[in-house]
């Protein structure tokens, strides 16, 4: 006999294949994760093409790249449900070549919106090209987070932690690692949390939670840090305003070098970087839960608590990132060993699509909300569900099974 | 002395050390910490999650 309760709080474990050529694919990876930095040189490659061409419309490949080319391609190569084994775990973890290629990236990320930011403002284009371009480092940007995120969890690792600071200062995000370890980790799936979305919440209502609250959490949690050791918010031990500053140099030294274009374009990149983001948060915990335990404190994350999509091809551009019940279960584990879960919410095609579908609400909702219901066991009780959407959520799902039912 | 360990990633506090970056100098006892002290690598577990290590 189970009951929806013992469904929920089930401990899912990771698959364990090891075997053959599933260790042969595991290791080929350490090539494919080149595209980390092959995906930022992008726009770099669509720029040139463009200058060769005179065909500014060039400049919106990097959006083609996103939203048409990895959709077809997560369809086209499917999932992936191999795993290291516990030995495989300890060997790609003891390799520092997976952390060079984050540095690799690093560089290119920067590198990319500098290339972008001189391209549109070196040649003639139309404002249309311009905005292509802009979205399109703006897009990079958002990949540039991936990486952020994957370095910035390393909080003991000095050239990891300022290589996260770097790279997520190219969209001005720089109180990104702050907010997402410290906040969003111990928050997620929860009402507090502005970085977990609600059922019943579009993403349009979503950001303007979001991009305050994290920001408000972020600098709250380093007064705090800096109060304990004695400073003052605005002294130079500030991680917020570390990365801040290298974003207002690079920024200042680019419209100096590049003209008044670049206002609009840094504008866009660095909002459209934002956007990939909140998309993302948008996405990983939509309408899931953790339940209070007697004692008042929120049951512990676990693997049920995170949508995951195992999808080949956007899994192997952004670190593993869709693993995320793996992740939020143990974040240091570096992108090379995140595992796939069996038995846990999952999404039905990798983040580039989903990202689309949740830019359409009614869409999304079509195609979440029952896999929530379901989740929950029909009881809307154990749903993170908006406030303004309670109401009828309730009265139009709500239908607890039964223990015998569940049995 | 004794030492403390993070039941996920394995992190260990050691008052001897302390918590330098999170504002928690060295010699700082483990009582003096506070509850929702969390843990300063994963920061998925905080202080009463943590598993003592007789030393």
């Amino acid at each position: 006999m189970t009951s929806t309760v013992d469904t929920l709080g089930a401990v899912s474990q990771p698959h364990k294949e090891d075997k053959g050529s599933k260790s042969a694919w595991i290791l080929s990876k350490r090539y494919w994760y080149w595209l980390s930095f092959i995906l930022p040189a992008v726009p770099l490659i669509s720029g040139y093409l463009a200058i060769e061409t005179s065909n500014g419309l060039w400049l919106w490949f990097t959006v083609a790249v996103l939203y048409a080319i990895l959709p077809a391609a997560d369809y086209i190569f499917g999932t992936d449900d191999s795993n290291p084994n516990d030995a495989l775990v300890e060997k790609l973890k003891a390799e520092r070549y997976y952390v060079y290629i984050m540095y690799i990236a690093t560089f290119v990320h920067w590198a990319s919106l500098v290339g972008m930011a001189y391209v549109v403002s070196q040649y003639n284009w139309s404002w249309f090209s311009i905005l292509g371009g802009a979205i399109s480092a703006g897009i990079i940007n958002g990949v540039g987070l991936v990486a952020g995120h994957e370095m910035g969890h390393k909080v003991n690792d000095r050239a990891q932690a300022t290589c996260a600071k770097l790279v997520l200062a190219c969209s001005g995000y720089g109180h990104f690692c702050i907010e997402h370890n410290k906040g969003h980790h111990k928050d997620v799936a929860t009402p507090e949390d502005p970085a977990s979305s609600r059922f019943g919440e579009s993403i349009y209502k979503f950001v303007k939670r979001e991009i305050p609250g994290a920001f408000r959490r972020a600098w709250s949690l380093e007064s705090a840090r800096l109060n304990r050791l004695g400073k003052s918010e605005w002294s130079k031990s500030n991680e917020i305003l570390q990365s801040g500053l290298i974003t207002i140099i690079a920024y200042t030294l680019m419209l100096a070098y590049f003209g008044p274009v670049m206002i609009p374009f840094l504008i866009i990149a660095a909002s459209y970087g934002w956007w990939q983001l909140t998309c993302a948060n948008y996405v990983e915990h939509y309408g899931l839960l953790r339940l209070k335990n007697e004692n008042g404190r929120y049951e512990r994350c676990q693997p049920h608590h995170s949508w995951n999509s195992n999808h080949k091809a956007s899994n192997l551009i952004l670190l593993h990132l869709q693993r995320h019940s793996d992740h939020h279960a143990h974040p240091t584990r570096p992108y090379q060993v995140l595992r796939d879960y069996q038995d846990v919410p999952s999404l039905p095609s990798g983040y580039p699509l989903m990202f689309l579908l949740a830019m359409i609400p009614p869409a999304w909702y079509a195609v979440m909300n029952s896999k929530v219901i379901e989740w929950a066991g029909g009881d809307m009780n154990k749903v993170n569900i908006d406030p303004d959407a309670k109401q009828a959520a309730f009265d139009l799902y709500h239908h607890p099974r039964s223990v015998d039912e569940a049995a | 002395m004794t030492k403390y360990e993070c039941p996920d990633c394995g992190y260990v506090y050691d008052e001897t050390k302390g918590a330098q970056h999170e504002g928690y100098p060295a010699g700082t006892k483990w009582q003096d910490l506070p509850e929702d002290f969390p843990c300063p690598d994963c920061f998925v577990r905080e202080k009463p999650d943590f598993i003592s290590l007789e030393s």
